[in-house]
């Protein structure tokens, strides 16, 4: 059986992460599973968390008023699942409902928080990727945003 | 004579111009007589002719048509025509038309269809011939303009039928520069003002070659016979030997209109130099200017770009297909769904300029301009193609707008 | 420099509309047979025909159906505007003129023996779909075919019974994603660089086909150098506005290129320094 450590290790976002950091960020882990149909969190509530998906497939939704609620994005094994953890006011920005059966491992926010502080290298291992994740997830939006396909 | 293809006439004239015949002197009056001959032969005849304060080409039936007499005084974004002090025949320069009106014309309906059971047939569009044309007064720039449009429309991967039938037995006969105007650069391009004289220069080559000479042994033209068939046609009218003195007022007369071009291009990796400038400011300075009016595009002679409209009658069961002139000036020439790609006048500007000195090169093998300098004569504003050359080769200058 | 072609370039044949059938609400696919009964149905994948409506006019339209059935023809059209809702309102049995086919296709030969990758955006699916028949008729003589598509919205899918049977087919993997979901939508949202983390690429092997959105073409051919494909297995259908289809007309010009012939299928390599350039 995979140690939660070799999952972690193996997941794509920690690619390059030597092993003495993985080492730390195994006491915030645990391994979580999302029925198709549930929500893993919702706009507003506390950041408390995030995921690294191994299967199944998350969608990122938006609420407005009249509107039904709307996905702006889906994610799939390989990707990592919220950053509000991570900076101030620690709030979900939107909904997160799994679609199919995901399996994830979940990394506590605070627990992750307080390591940070206490180990700059680690923190910044952390900022570094998910820096990365944030350039391309940009990138992707503003081309969404540009509704290359309608008819002008 | 009438139906023989355009290559092969070609083939056989750059072999006649190199074993050609001595140089002739045709007495200017008897030039009445060479146009005559043409008119029996049953060529349509057109030349230069005064009208409305311009001389344009138009079909012509004697001497007394030429503008015989009449100058043209030429400047950025001017024309005029003025009187001299003599009767040549061909003492202008170029109007601000070109072959292209016949060659290349600016209306022509492709053919016309008729509905038929839910679908349609095309008409039977075989158009009966015209007679063939005698172009009188082409000149240097003018006959490198014919063949650029030949390797434009008939000799890339299709072949403009349209243009190929009237290019097709079209007689040429040119008439060398004694004169440039202030807005000439052929020299510059290598398109004149001597016509060429083999095939070391890609000119089209003419079937008669005339130089107007008005020295102490009168008004008279040397001539020479460019293919078989313009020696054919000298034949048909009476010529004297030329001597030495004739042949040295000619070449001397081509050497003065050369000598008095104040403007040039200097080619040296101009394609590099567009391609590389596509943000220089000059653009911006040029677009200040620049009306998009078009008349650049309809004045030059080798500008080739199209329109098509497809037309149906009121009852729409008959329908249409017309070809126009169009520019790549104009607001739509870059329309496709949703806007057109070049809006602002910058980029229509430099689109021309580009395809017209640098693009024109790696598509057709050479320049576009034949530097006949009629844009600049025509532009409402007076740009200078050739400032703008010099400017983006200064990098950055900023000249007057 | 070619032999010329000598017979009129500008003259239709006509071919008679054998059947009209919707693909989503503004797009419909038109199959064509010529009426005199000679084959008529000769292309190469990436190829177009101007093809035209009686009185109404004549537009670009690239060939959508299987090059190995030369009897017809099929064109997957998008109604934007007075001339393509003329065209996919044809009843069956109609007269629409064809001229062509036009064009350079995409690159076959060079992808025989190789990995093939299909980028499509929106209607751009409707070009490479004869790439993916040609892969899949002929699977031998080709790698691994990996299909990339996206489009705005899941009732602006083309084709979708064929995804679900390519993606069925050995060697072939099948991704599809939209831009906006909606609620009953399981599957990617995303645009269609957002793929790319999921597909199982080769690069060294791949030639790549992108089809798409201008803007959509520039961000998939970044995505597939970073992924290391060579600049010159990259290849790009481009477009502008035609008239004559046959280099006469000069509207068509990007660059020193006629896309009517010269293209429309490019390179990558001799796109890159075109496609930064605002308003050429």
């Amino acid at each position: 059986m995979e140690t939660l450590e070799r999952v972690i290790a193996d997941h794509p976002f920690f690619s390059g992460l030597e092993s003495y950091y993985t080492g730390l960020l195994v006491g915030c882990a645990a391994n979580v599973r999302f029925h198709p149909g549930t929500y893993i969190f919702k706009e507003g509530e506390e950041a408390n968390e995030f995921y690294l998906l191994r299967s199944g497939r998350v969608a990122l939704e938006l609420f407005a008023p009249q509107h039904k609620p709307i996905v702006v994005e889906t994610l799939e094994d390989g990707d990592i699942l919220g950053w509000s953890w991570l900076l101030p006011p620690y709030v979900w920005k939107f909904h997160a409902h799994a679609v199919e059966d995901t399996r994830a491992i979940s990394l506590d926010g605070k627990c992750l928080r307080t390591k940070c502080e206490q180990n700059h290298d680690l923190g910044y291992e952390i900022l570094k990727r998910f820096a990365q994740i944030m350039e391309r997830r940009l990138e992707a939006t503003r081309l969404q945003l540009l509704d290359v396909y309608a008819i002008k | 004579m009438v139906a023989e293809s355009v290559l092969a006439t070609r083939e056989t004239s750059w072999s006649e111009a190199v074993a050609q015949e001595a140089d002739a002197i045709l007495a200017a009056s008897e030039l009445g007589n060479l146009i005559a001959a043409l008119v029996r032969k049953g060529y349509a005849v057109v030349g230069p002719t005064v009208r409305d304060g311009a001389i344009v080409y138009d079909q012509i039936e004697s001497l007394q048509d030429l503008p015989a007499g009449w100058t043209d005084e030429q400047a950025p974004g001017h024309y005029r025509l003025k009187r001299r002090d003599d009767q040549a025949l061909f003492g202008y320069v170029v109007g601000p038309q070109s072959w292209k009106k016949y060659l290349h014309p600016a209306d022509v309906r492709l053919w016309s269809a008729e509905r038929q059971d839910g679908t349609f047939r095309i008409l039977n569009n075989e158009a009966k011939p015209n007679a063939p044309r005698a172009f009188v007064g082409v000149r240097a720039c003018e006959l490198a303009a014919i063949a650029i449009q030949d390797r434009v429309l008939l000799e890339d991967r299709y072949h403009d039928p349209i243009y190929g039938a009237r290019r097709s037995g079209v007689f040429l006969i040119a008439v060398q520069c004694t004169q440039s105007a202030p807005t000439c650069f052929c020299r510059s391009m290598g398109t004149g003002p001597a016509v060429a004289n083999g095939p070391e220069r890609a000119t089209s080559p003419a079937d008669l070659i005339l130089t107007e000479l008005q020295g102490t042994r009168g008004h008279r033209f040397l001539v020479r016979a460019g293919s078989e068939r313009g020696a054919e046609m000298l034949a048909e009218v009476k010529t004297t030997p030329a001597s030495d003195a004739d042949i040295h007022e000619a070449q001397a007369g081509v050497a003065e209109a050369a000598s008095q071009q104040v403007r040039s291009i200097d080619n040296n990796g101009i394609k590099e130099l567009l391609y590389q400038n596509f943000e220089h400011p000059r653009w911006d300075n040029v677009a200040a200017r620049c009306l998009t009016c078009a008349n650049c595009t309809m004045v030059c002679p080798t500008c080739f770009c199209t329109t098509v409209e497809d037309v149906s009658d009121v009852t729409g069961e008959h329908a249409e297909r017309w070809r126009r002139w169009d520019s790549c000036f104009t607001q739509t020439f870059s329309y496709i769904h949703g806007g057109s790609v070049r809006t602002s006048t910058k980029a229509r500007y430099r689109q021309w300029m580009t395809h017209k000195l640098a693009a024109w090169i790696d598509q057709f093998g050479s320049s576009g301009c034949v530097g006949c300098g009629r844009c600049i004569t025509w532009c409402p504003v007076g740009i200078d193609i050739t400032e703008e050359v010099h400017a983006l080769r200064e990098g950055g200058s900023h000249g007057n707008p | 420099m070619a032999t010329a072609v000598t017979t009129d370039p500008m003259l239709p044949r006509p071919y008679l509309v054998q059947a009209v059938s919707k693909e989503t609400p503004d797009t419909f696919t038109l199959k064509l047979a010529p009426e005199e009964k000679a084959n008529g149905g000769s292309f190469r994948p990436g190829q177009f025909s101007m093809l035209w409506v009686f009185g109404v006019g004549e537009l670009p339209i690239s060939i959508s159906g299987n090059p190995a059935d030369h009897k017809q023809l099929l064109y997957t059209v998008r109604s934007v505007g007075q001339a393509t809702n003329a065209l996919v309102t044809q009843r069956v049995g109609a007269g629409v003129g064809v001229r062509g086919p036009y064009g350079t296709g995409w690159p076959m030969d060079a992808a025989r023996g190789r990995d093939v990758i299909v980028v499509a955006g929106g209607i751009g699916l409707a070009p490479l779909r004869p790439v993916i028949y040609e892969v899949l008729h002929h699977r031998e003589d080709f790698g691994r075919l990996v299909v990339l598509y996206g489009a705005r919205s899941p009732h602006d899918l083309l084709y979708r019974q064929e995804l679900a049977a390519w993606a069925r087919q050995r060697e072939t993997q099948v991704l599809v994603t939209v831009d906006y979901g909606g609620m009953s939508w399981r599957g990617h949202v995303g645009v269609v660089t957002t793929l790319f983390k999921y597909a199982r690429l080769k690069p060294a092997q791949s030639v790549a086909m992108v089809c798409g959105p201008e803007i959509m073409m520039r961000f998939v051919a970044r995505e597939l150098i970073s992924h290391g494909l060579s600049r010159n297995d990259v290849y790009l259908s481009m477009e502008r506005n035609m008239k004559c289809a046959v280099g006469f007309c000069g509207h068509c010009q990007y660059g020193p290129h006629f896309i009517c012939k010269d293209g429309p299928v490019f390179p990558y390599e001799k796109m890159r320094p075109l496609l930064e350039k605002y308003e050429l």
